[in-house]
């Protein structure tokens, strides 16, 4: 079993509690209870497998990570193994005293997530009151010798404020930006049509990124993640499955991906009944979609197979109702129609009653939103 | 600054440091990681705050002796540039 490659990083969802709400969550929709979380003992027992199975980095992730009371024991564990140690947070149940322990602990990076410039859109996609919060938290940083990256979701009703969130990271000790438009999976599936944005707003927001990025060169480094309805080919869906990256949710369930419990058939092993390298190199979940075998056309004989290994898996399953068929985000797939048909309708709403005149920063109704809720 | 020069003096920025597996050093940043080889590691271990560019280039130079020292310095500046681009360094005049 040699020839698997070891995966790079672990994606640890140390729960689904979490004090926002986005409209475009990532977590699944059925969300685990508090009482089904993995214990700091297995945790740390997962961390110390996945470093001998030559992973390099953990993301700890949620839900809000910081909801876990033992977050600073967690952040040891890991570090004394040797991963290094990714925190991605709202940064809302964080104060000084904290921030402190965990950069003690060996915290080498953390991700604070933003979900605009402005507080008012803020607080709306989040269904809280968030934003002040995140801005307390961005002096705190300051003092203490950790990477920061900026993470913004970006969608319809925030992709015009794009050089706000630069100028916003540009006051803070950032060294990255992310800014990822939303991936159409769980709770941003059922908010799709009020979170894609226009072909016109791609196009602006391309240029301001491009802007920023030469700006910005040798001081932040500026990511963006463009919507994949709007590409010619898919995204290389987690690097290809099974071959870099490997999921624990709260309760100890492997998953080659985030949304991979959509797929029918599916079923996935769990931390504390075997071991990494076994779920890794041996689970049937792992195995059924890794190299090209699955693949059918025009995927099988496709020259770009090895590059973006028939796209995303989930987003196949979604959209075309076969987790083997070509991702229809691509613009070989015979499902192609359905995507443009889509943005067909996005881009046909009218999204300012002038004609011609620039979208309107703020639209006259609010979409109704589908929040997400809390676990039991 | 974020300026190369003979004179700056580079260290790791905050969230890069060292790290080893499957015996094999690496450097780990946010979201990725470098394998270092013999030439790469000797520059990132040097990149402490304390050897100026200037520094580095010489004792690299008496390393690898058997190099063209004008080859040896051209290929520190582009490394150093490419850990730059990524972010991964800070500079101290």
């Amino acid at each position: 079993m040699s020839a698997i490659p070891n995966p790079l990083a672990l994606i640890a969802e140390l729960t689904h509690r979490c004090p926002l709400h986005c409209v475009y969550c990532s977590n699944p929709l059925e969300l685990q209870s508090r009482s089904n979380e993995l214990s700091t003992e297995f945790w740390s027992r997962v961390f110390r497998e996945a470093a001998q199975l030559g992973v390099l980095q953990a993301d700890f992730t949620g839900g809000e990570p910081l909801a876990r009371t033992d977050i600073i024991d967690l952040v040891r564990a890991a570090r004394a193994v040797g991963l290094y140690v990714n925190l991605i947070t709202s940064g809302l149940p964080l104060d000084e005293s904290r921030l402190a322990a965990l950069v003690a602990a060996g915290l080498d990076h953390i991700q604070l997530s933003f979900q605009g410039a402005r507080e008012e859109i803020s607080n709306e996609v989040s269904g809280t009151k968030s934003h002040a919060q995140k801005l307390r938290v961005l002096e705190w940083i300051k003092h203490h010798r950790v990477a920061l990256t900026l993470n913004f979701v970006i969608h319809r009703r925030n992709i015009d404020q794009l050089e706000e969130m630069v100028a916003l990271a540009e006051t803070s000790s950032a060294t990255r930006i992310e800014f990822a438009n939303v991936q159409y999976y769980g709770w941003a599936f059922a908010n799709r049509e009020s979170l894609l944005p226009t072909r016109q707003q791609l196009d602006r927001s391309m240029a301001v990124i491009k802007r920023a990025q030469e700006r910005l060169e040798g001081r932040i480094r500026v990511e963006y993640v463009v919507p994949d309805y709007y590409a010619k080919y898919p995204k290389p869906c987690m690097g290809g499955w099974g071959r870099k990256l490997m999921l624990i949710t709260p309760s100890g369930d492997a998953l080659p991906c985030h949304a991979a419990q959509v797929i029918p058939g599916l079923s996935f092993e769990n931390v504390k009944e075997r071991s990494l390298r076994d779920i890794w190199e041996r689970s049937a979940s792992f195995q059924k979609f890794r190299g090209g075998d699955w693949m059918k056309e025009p995927c099988k004989t496709c020259d770009r197979r090895e590059q973006d290994f028939g796209g995303c898996r989930c987003q196949a399953l979604l959209l075309a109702g076969d987790a083997a068929a070509t991702d229809p985000v691509c613009s070989l797939a015979p499902l192609r129609p359905k995507v443009d048909a889509i943005l067909a309708a996005v881009n046909l709403a009218p999204v300012s009653a002038d004609s011609g005149a620039p979208p309107a920063a703020e639209p006259l109704t609010r979409p109704s939103w589908l929040y997400r809720q809390n676990p039991a | 600054m974020t300026t190369l020069e003979l004179s700056s003096r580079p260290r790791l920025a905050a969230g890069c440091r060292l790290g080893e597996n499957n015996q094999q050093r690496i450097l780990q940043m946010p979201e990725r990681a470098l394998r270092l080889n013999g030439p790469s590691l000797e520059i990132v271990q040097r990149c402490d705050g304390k050897h100026t560019v200037q520094q580095i280039v010489s004792e690299l130079q008496q390393i690898y002796s058997k190099a063209q020292p004008q080859k040896v310095e051209e290929d520190i500046l582009g490394y150093l540039a490419l850990l730059q681009k990524e972010r991964a360094l800070d500079f101290e005049q």
